[in-house]
């Protein structure tokens, strides 16, 4: 993963947020990701991000676990072991309505429960970088990537501009690593203080 | 120009105070942050007093044999199975304001549903605990999984509803943990990064899997709630309908009828929201969120309470009915044994009608709704009648079975089957303590998220979108989905 340089302007009220993203767009500023304490319905579609599509490996996982009962229990009941069940048919249907319902829902719950997991990259020892601190409390932090082309200043002034309440600027590891949240150390850090050691 | 009326004359806010955000934060965060209060540590040490009685109590039974209860010959189900459907039932209620509260927005479940989650989870875990240790040879329990074993391989039967119920439990435990778990890892990082101390950080920090807060996990994480959502609603139905099952496709009168599904299920939401209404009104209390967890809440838990409990009623009544009208003779013994004032059970069916048809009906008076501590002292009475419910409908069936010889004598519970049951109080009130002190029992991230609309500091800021022309107001809020 890369270490890159952020500007990054904290919001206090959704309200100022909105349009703040709009222009930000609107400006062509390369917008990293904007983080926030609570769902905040729109805001996805406002920064042009993709509906999930989390929905349909739901939909497949469930079918998967429908099939996954029906085609076990046939195979046990009709060829494996041919219990005779006070002379009922061995296809019995209706009866396995409960559990191939019951598999349905195991296996889109889980599997989709680990599908989020991954995708947003969720798991016990993962260490992100944060922005703010504040941006799981009561702060709404935009982060505006700083490329070779773009201007530091001036994106610091068009965030105040559209009311941001605080901009800084800030390098971050925008990967993951394995770390503990109460142990400050970066891997990052450690290496851009060798290059500076290096250097000097 | 049309002008728009935004605020509702009927519904109350559902966070009242001037609150802003960080506000929200500090009030449901600050017990996990501040040490126990000695109330805390009183219940929590009676819980575990009672959980290890319990475990002694299990012991006892392993150890032993089941002939440490008081079963007897007709009667092989007793408090084991009336309390495993009990409790199964109290868990109904969680999954109903999370998922059925969720698929139908209603915005006043936020204020309620961690906790009442949390207690899903908590009475699954209780209610599991009887079949395992009802199977006697405990060591054994494993068979009932269809694994390839080395019998032939003999698989279980799978048409059985004892078997459906394996599946329904576990699959309802399972899911209802993903669900609760899910909804809390954003609040998990909120108390991470508050935290000061470098245990809780490093704790909570392990517990949120490293979330940011950044708008496409969000967007996944609506999703994911909506669809764990509209899955659970129909799982939380087939669970209960799988475990009337139980008796409803067996040939005993008094098990035999059609009506159980829906019968138990509105049981199940019955008692589980008097459940809620018990935890609650306690943690309110205690932790001071009364203005999270506000009358309007309890009120409409209450409406929900009376609709059920009505619903249970004439589930009860129509059983009677049938068992005259079917003119079935055996149906209509196993009700004589109910009803009829000479035998020994009929105090169960009484009391059972008294706290599950009569007493909810007090909740048509809208100042009864709205007291606290009767609602509380309601509360209690609903779950003793719905155990009684389960009570009469497993004992009073088979304990005078078609030989009158072997007719039981008086079945009684013996110290060690009440112990069982006071353990997995125990467990759940450990659980809930536990829970109570190391999570936020509101969800804070959905709080947030309906503050605007519903919260009282917001209502004077209404004025000036009341005045809003629509066009203007629907070109500002075209982004929102609902609460």
């Amino acid at each position: 993963m890369a270490v890159k340089k952020f500007v990054v302007g904290c919001f206090d009220d959704e309200a100022v947020l909105f349009p703040a993203v709009k222009n930000v767009r609107k400006a062509g500023y390369k917008m990293h990701d904007v983080y926030t304490p609570f769902p905040i319905h729109g805001l996805d579609h406002a920064m042009g991000l993709r509906d999930t599509s989390l929905h349909t490996a739901g939909f497949i996982y469930g079918i998967t676990g429908t099939t996954t009962a029906l085609s076990f229990i046939s195979w046990v009941f009709t060829k494996d072991w041919e219990l005779n069940i006070g002379g009922k048919p061995h296809f019995a249907l209706p009866a396995w309505i409960p559990i191939m319902f019951e598999l349905t829902v195991l296996f889109a719950a889980v599997g989709m429960v680990l599908t989020f997991c991954y995708l947003c990259q969720l798991a016990p020892f993962v260490k992100k970088h944060h922005f703010h601190p504040r941006a799981t409390d009561d702060l709404f932090v935009m982060t505006i990537e700083l490329t070779a082309k773009s201007n530091e200043v001036e994106i610091i002034n068009f965030l105040n501009s559209v009311g941001a309440k605080e901009v800084h600027v800030q390098e971050a590891e925008t990967g993951w690593w394995l770390g503990r949240y109460d142990n400050d150390s970066k891997p990052f850090d450690n290496m851009i203080r060798e290059e500076h050691s290096a250097t000097a | 120009m049309a002008l728009l009326r935004y605020e509702s004359q009927v519904r109350e806010p559902l966070v009242t105070g001037e609150k802003n955000y960080h506000q929200v934060t500090e009030d449901i965060v600050r017990p996990i942050e501040t040490s126990p209060s000695r109330l805390w540590w009183i219940g929590f040490l009676i819980s575990v007093a009672l959980l290890l009685f319990g475990a002694y109590s299990v012991y006892r039974e392993v150890t032993y044999g089941i002939g440490q209860w008081n079963l007897g010959k007709t009667i092989g189900w007793g408090w084991d199975i009336t309390n495993f459907v009990w409790w199964v039932g109290i868990g109904h209620a969680g999954t109903l304001i999370s998922a059925i509260l969720l698929l139908f927005r209603q915005g006043w479940r936020t204020g309620v549903n961690r906790a009442a989650e949390a207690m899903t989870i908590f009475a699954v875990m209780c209610a599991g605990q009887f079949p395992i240790w009802h199977m006697g040879r405990v060591w054994m329990a494993f068979f009932v999984l269809p694994y390839p074993n080395s019998r032939g391989p003999l698989w279980v039967n799978f048409n059985s509803p004892l078997l459906w119920d394996v599946f329904a439990i576990s699959t309802y435990f399972t899911v209802s943990l993903l669900f609760w778990y899910c909804g809390l890892i954003p609040d998990l990082a909120t108390v991470r990064d508050r935290a000061k101390l470098k245990w809780r950080k490093f704790m909570y920090g392990l517990l949120s899997f490293g979330w940011t807060g950044s708008t496409k996990h969000w967007q996944r994480h609506e999703a994911l709630s909506l669809v764990l959502a509209g899955l659970s609603t129909p799982l939380v139905l087939s669970v209960h309908t799988i475990v009337s099952f139980d008796f409803a496709t067996s040939v005993i009168p008094g098990w035999h009828t059609t009506i159980f599904p829906p019968y138990f299920v509105a049981g199940a939401i019955f008692s589980g929201f008097a459940m809620v209404q018990t935890l609650l009104i306690i943690t309110r209390k205690v932790l001071k969120l009364e203005d999270y967890i506000t009358l309007e809440h309890i009120e409409v838990m209450n409406k929900v309470i009376v609709l059920t409990g009505s619903i249970v009623g004439v589930a009860y009544i129509t059983e009677l009915f049938i068992s005259w009208y079917g003119q079935n003779p055996y149906e209509a013994a196993a009700f004589r044994n109910r009803w009829d004032l000479t035998t020994p059970y009929a105090w169960s069916y009484y009391l059972m009608m008294g706290c599950n048809v009569l007493a909810p009906q007090f909740f048509w008076f809208s100042k009864l709704r709205r007291n606290i501590v009767f609602t509380f002292f309601m509360s209690v009475i609903v779950n003793v009648g719905m155990w009684f419910e389960r009570f009469v409908i497993i004992v009073t069936s088979i304990y005078r079975d078609y030989i009158p010889s072997s007719w039981s004598t008086y079945y009684a519970p013996s110290i060690f089957e009440v112990g069982f049951y006071l353990g997995t109080f125990g467990l759940f009130f450990t659980c809930y303590f536990l829970f109570s002190k190391f999570f936020p029992v509101i969800a804070v991230a959905e709080i947030k998220h309906i503050l605007k609309k519903n919260g009282e500091g917001f209502k004077s800021n209404m004025g000036n979108i009341e005045t809003q022309s629509t066009e203007a107001f629907v070109h500002e809020h075209s982004h929102d989905h609902g609460a």
